[in-house]
């Protein structure tokens, strides 16, 4: 039976793009959603914490219920963030003449003994920057201090962080440097579709890191694994869209890329992004919390560019170190249980008093379900 | 929303542009960018902002293109045929 839909067309709008917020459109797909499957649940999993957020601050896990049920993953880039890397970051910060900048997700999250916040309560200079292109300017700034900026990210954040390197290279600023906590995303979802504990039938593929690498790169993904892979914009609708694509997939038995958010993302990406990072960058392995050491998965700063990666400028190594007791993020990163099967979840650990990163970044799982009051 | 929320990006205009940087526009707050991620970025492009980058372009057509896909999968009936390219919606 046909549901009507206003959909306001995008003409005569100042932005174009706002149509894939629309609500009377949302309830329509989510009828549609469910009046097209019967069968058990289908798990996708949200790789990306952007996902996460809009997922929760727009209702979307409730009226899916039965059909579909939203598993948060690894992707917000605090959240997989290890405390050896904060606990670095801390040295750096309370060497003398460094400033620390850093995105401000980044000050709350606990290292073994302190957080950024502590160590600037206590006298060390940490500053919040937007851009990393804001510390490159610092840097020029005060030419007598060193400005270390924090490099955590994925995909979407590592060109312009290769960006500001290549800037400051240009601009001939010596005393700005990086450490890097950077991550690629494809790597981390084959491991998570092979994991036997992490039990999902398909993902959906982060917006924003897609545009740079590419729908395509997916394909080896489905290919080993077999399951649907559909990149998926971030507003109401594309998610819906999204999963009605999942579906009917798995209806149709097949297993591809489908592309959603084609008014960004390309089959090749931003070959420009990609041939700047592919130029300051190297892969090396990368220590995911809960998911432990993956190889290949990081982005390291190359030889040629030493001089601005801060863990060889200061002889800073990132340390591996235990996951806290009662903490489990970990499971929470791979989608074993939802947040509030966690013990701490709301008791010892809250937005304002965090225990495991999950609930610090706006962007993880435990802060959304918490924030938005909605139990996964 | 927080606008240091690490992987959040936004579309906005550009407005002006000289060499590597530009103005853009978000809902009629200006910002400066770096369009040094793009090829070729032209005054008018929508882009998507992340971290003072534009990280890449956003194609109204293309928007408008899912939009019309989206209606035509809402006012399909139930056993909507999977491939996209069908010809999948009813008469209304
Ligand atoms: S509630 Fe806190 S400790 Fe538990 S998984 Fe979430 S962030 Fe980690």
């Amino acid at each position: 039976m046909p549901i009507p839909i206003p959909m306001p067309m995008p003409q005569n709008r100042s932005n174009p793009f706002e149509p894939f917020r629309d609500p009377a459109a949302a309830a329509a797909l989510i009828a549609k959603i469910r009046g097209s499957w019967d069968g058990p649940p289908v798990r996708i999993m949200e790789v990306c914490g952007t996902h996460t957020m809009a997922i929760a601050r727009h209702g979307l896990r409730e009226p899916l219920q039965g059909v579909a049920k939203l598993i948060s993953g690894p992707g917000c880039p605090v959240c997989v963030t290890p405390d050896g890397y904060i606990d670095a970051a801390i040295a750096l910060a309370e060497a003398p003449g460094v400033t620390i900048a850093t995105f401000g997700d980044m000050v709350r999250v606990p290292g073994t003994r302190a957080s950024l916040e502590r160590a600037r309560a206590g006298g060390a200079d940490v500053r919040i920057v937007y851009s990393p292109l804001d510390a490159v300017t610092l840097a020029s700034a005060d030419p007598a201090r060193e400005v270390v900026f924090l490099g955590v990210g994925f995909e979407t954040t590592a060109p312009t962080v290769a960006g500001s390197i290549i800037t400051a290279q240009a601009r001939g600023i010596a005393n700005y440097s990086v450490l890097p906590s950077l991550r690629t995303i494809p790597g981390a979802m084959a491991l998570l579709a092979a994991d036997p504990d992490v039990k999902i039938d398909a993902f959906l593929c982060p917006a924003n890191v897609s545009a740079i690498i590419g729908t395509d790169a997916y394909r080896p993904l489905v290919e080993v694994c077999g399951l649907p892979c559909v990149v998926a914009g971030f507003e109401p609708l594309d998610i819906l869209s999204s999963v009605l694509m999942i579906l009917r997939q798995i209806s149709a038995r097949t297993a591809r890329v489908e592309n959603e958010y084609s008014r960004v993302a390309t089959p090749a990406g931003n070959r420009k992004a990609q041939a700047l990072m592919a130029d300051v960058f190297e892969p090396c392995d990368a220590d995911w919390r809960g998911l432990g050491v993956l190889p290949g998965s990081g982005l390291g700063i190359a030889s040629k560019y030493a001089s601005f990666d801060a863990g060889r400028k200061f002889g800073v190594a990132v340390l591996s170190t235990p996951e806290r007791p009662g903490c489990r993020c970990g499971e929470v990163l791979k989608g074993m249980i939802d947040p509030p099967e966690c013990p701490l979840f709301g008791n010892a650990c809250t937005p304002e008093s965090p225990v495991g990163a999950c609930m610090v970044s706006t962007e993880g799982a435990c802060a959304a379900a918490r924030r938005f009051g909605i139990g996964a | 929303m927080s606008l240091y929320a690490m992987c959040l990006a936004i579309p906005a205009r550009i407005i002006e542009l000289s060499d590597q940087s530009a103005v853009v526009e978000i809902g009629g707050v200006t910002r400066e960018a770096s369009v040094m991620l793009l090829e070729d970025a032209a005054v008018g492009d929508w882009v998507l902002l992340h971290a003072g980058f534009a990280i890449e372009r956003l194609d109204p057509e293309e928007a408008e293109k899912t939009l019309a896909l989206f209606r035509e999968m809402a006012a399909a009936g139930p056993d909507a045929d999977p491939d996209p390219d069908a010809d999948a919606a009813e008469p209304q």
